[in-house]
């Protein structure tokens, strides 16, 4: 077990099969650029081959010299052709292994397995490509041994508490494929036309086609704009109606598409562990996100989907693996199914006895009015420079604007209780934030001229891999927040949060305070 | 503050027209902050000058239609901006937190607790070396804040409060 060890041979073919796909291009590039003449596609070829080979000895070598160690209370991998390294990484340090299997690997049986440091700047430790059978061994024996661990110290309950039976814990969340399919229509995108063009730039790059010449595409529209016009009137209405509903057609296929490919199977599951995601088609990932790293909850909704009562839940999580990977734990759930993860969480949702504040009415009026103000210098301008009659377009959209502000201020509302605090904003479509109080880093208050003068202030909440801001909240308001919440972070230091007790243990050593709070 | 009352030529005193509410009173920054941001201004200052100067000979508009706004604006941003700036500024360390209020027009006030703060730096530029003035910076691990400046406190007292705040990281670690 001790000996050093390799990664899966077929990872070799795999680098290489990297490298030829990398080569193509170039290849591509050189035989339609018109580099050496007739003879060019030979050059082409060899580059391409050339590239591939040396891809491929790097691969191998590589391979060759890259071994891994399971030691006794670190894993090692030693690595380098000509400079070597090697890392030793701590079972106690490492939170969580998380294992990827992409497409072609997959095919093989092969997967990625990541152990997770919770190191800044990306520097974690990674092995591809390992069968997946010893990547799941792998991800049992870091558990095992920092389990051991923990029980060999006992200053330490609370993961000795925790030691897994095994690993199929309760499913929290699945989603089945009807329910992705309804999840898809809501994922309407037109990403595709997109896509598309982005291929046309690249094809007009490689190609010797012109496709950015505007005759080309003028012919073309003249060509199809009479042919139209030859139509009668009703055709050409039914057959705007018809492309509308291709375009409708076109943006619903790619967000099933979309949704299919990156949420298929999609499970979360509750381990003593933590919560554990399983999801996608061809590149299969599976992460462990341990509860005591959930900062706070993000839950939001689409502009339509809140009409039908779906919700999107995410965590919040620490800054350094925000950047690669999502937190969403329910993608598309009701508040229902929702509400069991948030409980595992260790959260709370808002119920009828939290007291929520909304924002001053003065924020709200001083928004209100600055957004008319807008549109009235533009209902002004119109009236006098464009012909009569068009003025009326930015005098509605003043008094849409109006309206717009005075029921989003319906939305915008902050709570804050014994463990938590709660923002909510957006009125199409709101999004609720929840943070634990002890989970804060630090708490500004910030006003610019006009809100020093009206009174009122945006406090921001110093949140670990996110953001969390109250808007337009009265000064009053804002000061005693702060030392309700400073209140109850200084009394924890940071190196002790993981080992926090549950939110609701505070509930009576806090209720005091925020008692006093919400009489102010 | 009691503990370090011995050496009171190192820091400014209270700041009375910053007592904003709050339970902490603020303390002004060293005498010599203002300084160092004027000598900064300056230098800042001195290429924007030599523009106007070069543009106001070579734009055939009537004398002084560049270079007098433009050292209008730089006289202000140099004679007056900084002890503006200096006054808006105030800090308060407490027991357990530290407090930064900053900003002429766009006020803001942050709060850290000693608990959440991951490392401390002291840091001088050559220009602060000279004014004997350094700024303090503490990192937290929250995205908004992440690192909070505290800028043009007497090198004496940065150092004294980076140990205060590090004593009671140890006390609560250990």
């Amino acid at each position: 077990m001790n000996e050093p060890q390799r990664t899966a041979p077929i990872s070799v073919l795999l680098g290489a099969i990297g490298a030829i796909r990398s080569a193509i291009l170039p290849a591509f590039a050189i035989a339609f650029s018109g580099i050496g003449g007739g003879d060019r596609i030979w050059v082409a070829l060899g580059v391409g081959l050339a590239a591939a080979a040396i891809g491929t000895l790097i691969n191998y070598v590589g391979w060759r010299r890259l071994t891994y160690t399971i030691g006794e209370s670190d894993i090692r991998v030693e690595s380098g052709v000509m400079s070597r390294t090697a890392r030793s990484v701590p079972f106690e340090r490492i939170q969580d292994v998380s294992i990827e299997a992409k497409p072609l690997p997959r095919l093989f049986g092969l997967v990625a397995v990541k152990f997770e440091t919770g190191a800044g700047g990306g520097e974690d430790l990674a092995l591809q490509y390992l069968s997946a059978a010893e990547g799941e061994r792998l991800r049992q024996l870091v558990r095992q041994r920092r389990d051991d661990e923990a029980a060999a110290a006992p200053a330490d309950p609370h993961t000795r508490a925790a030691i897994p039976a095994d690993e199929t814990g309760d499913v929290l969340y699945a989603l089945t494929p009807g329910r992705l399919l309804t999840f898809g229509l809501f994922e309407f995108s037109l990403a595709v036309f997109a896509v598309l063009g982005g291929l046309l730039q690249y094809a007009d790059n490689v190609i010797d086609l012109d496709i950015g010449n505007v005759d080309v595409w003028r012919d073309w529209l003249e060509e199809q704009g009479s042919t139209v016009a030859s139509l009668g009137p009703y055709i050409q209405a039914a057959a705007a109606v018809a492309g509308l509903f291709g375009l409708i057609a076109v943006g619903m296929v790619t967000g099933v598409v979309r949704t299919v490919l990156r949420d298929w199977g999609f499970t979360l599951t509750r381990s003593s562990r933590g919560f554990r995601r399983q999801r996608g088609l061809l590149t299969r990932t599976d992460v462990v996100m341990p509860v005591h790293r959930v900062q706070g909850l993000v839950i939001g909704t689409g502009l339509l989907r809140y009409r039908f009562g779906w919700h999107g839940l995410s965590f919040v999580s620490l800054a350094q693996d925000a950047e690669s990977e999502s937190h969403e734990v329910a993608p598309f759930a009701k508040m229902a199914e929702i509400a069991p993860i948030v409980a595992a969480a260790g959260f709370r949702l808002p119920d009828d006895r939290t007291a929520w504040h909304r924002a001053s009415k003065r924020h709200r009026n001083d928004r209100t009015f600055r957004d008319a103000a807008i549109f009235g210098v533009l209902t002004i301008v119109t009236a006098i420079m464009a012909p009569t009659g068009l003025f009326l377009i930015p005098l509605g959209a003043a008094v849409l604007s109006v309206g717009v502000n005075l029921y989003a201020w319906e939305f915008r509302r902050h709570a804050i209780d014994a463990a938590q605090v709660y923002a909510s904003h957006g009125f199409l479509s709101p999004t609720q934030m929840i943070a634990t109080r002890m989970k804060l880093h630090s708490v500004e208050i910030v006003q610019n001229p006009l809100a020093r003068l009206r009174g009122y202030a945006t406090v921001h909440l110093g949140l670990a891999g996110g953001q969390f801001a109250m808007q337009g909240v009265s000064l009053d308001e804002a000061r005693a927040l702060r030392a309700a919440v400073i209140e109850t972070i200084a009394g924890t230091d940071y190196s002790r949060l993981d080992q926090a007790p549950e939110n609701q243990a505070f509930s009576g050593a806090q209720s005091g305070l925020s008692s006093n709070f919400l009489a102010t | 503050m009691d503990e370090h009352g011995e050496q009171p030529d190192v820091r400014g005193g209270l700041n009375p027209k910053l007592q904003g509410g709050d339970d902490q009173a603020l303390q002004q920054g060293h005498p010599n902050h203002p300084k160092a941001m004027r000598v900064q201004a300056l230098l800042m200052a001195f290429p924007a000058l030599l523009g106007a100067i070069a543009a106001e000979y070579a734009t055939p508009f009537w004398p002084f239609a560049i270079l007098g706004p433009v050292a209008l604006i730089l006289a202000v941003l140099v004679i007056f901006l900084p002890h503006r700036r200096y006054a808006a500024r105030g800090h308060a360390l407490s027991d357990d937190r530290l407090r930064v209020v900053r900003g002429l027009l766009f006020r803001s006030d942050t709060v850290v607790p000693f608990g959440r703060v991951q490392h401390i730096d002291v840091a001088q530029g050559p220009l602060e070396r000279f004014f004997g003035i350094a700024t303090l910076t503490v990192h937290t691990a929250g995205n908004h804040n992440a690192s909070v400046a505290l800028p043009g406190l007497g090198e004496l007292l940065a150092r004294e409060m980076r140990e205060t705040i590090r004593a009671h990281i140890r006390r609560e670690t250990v």
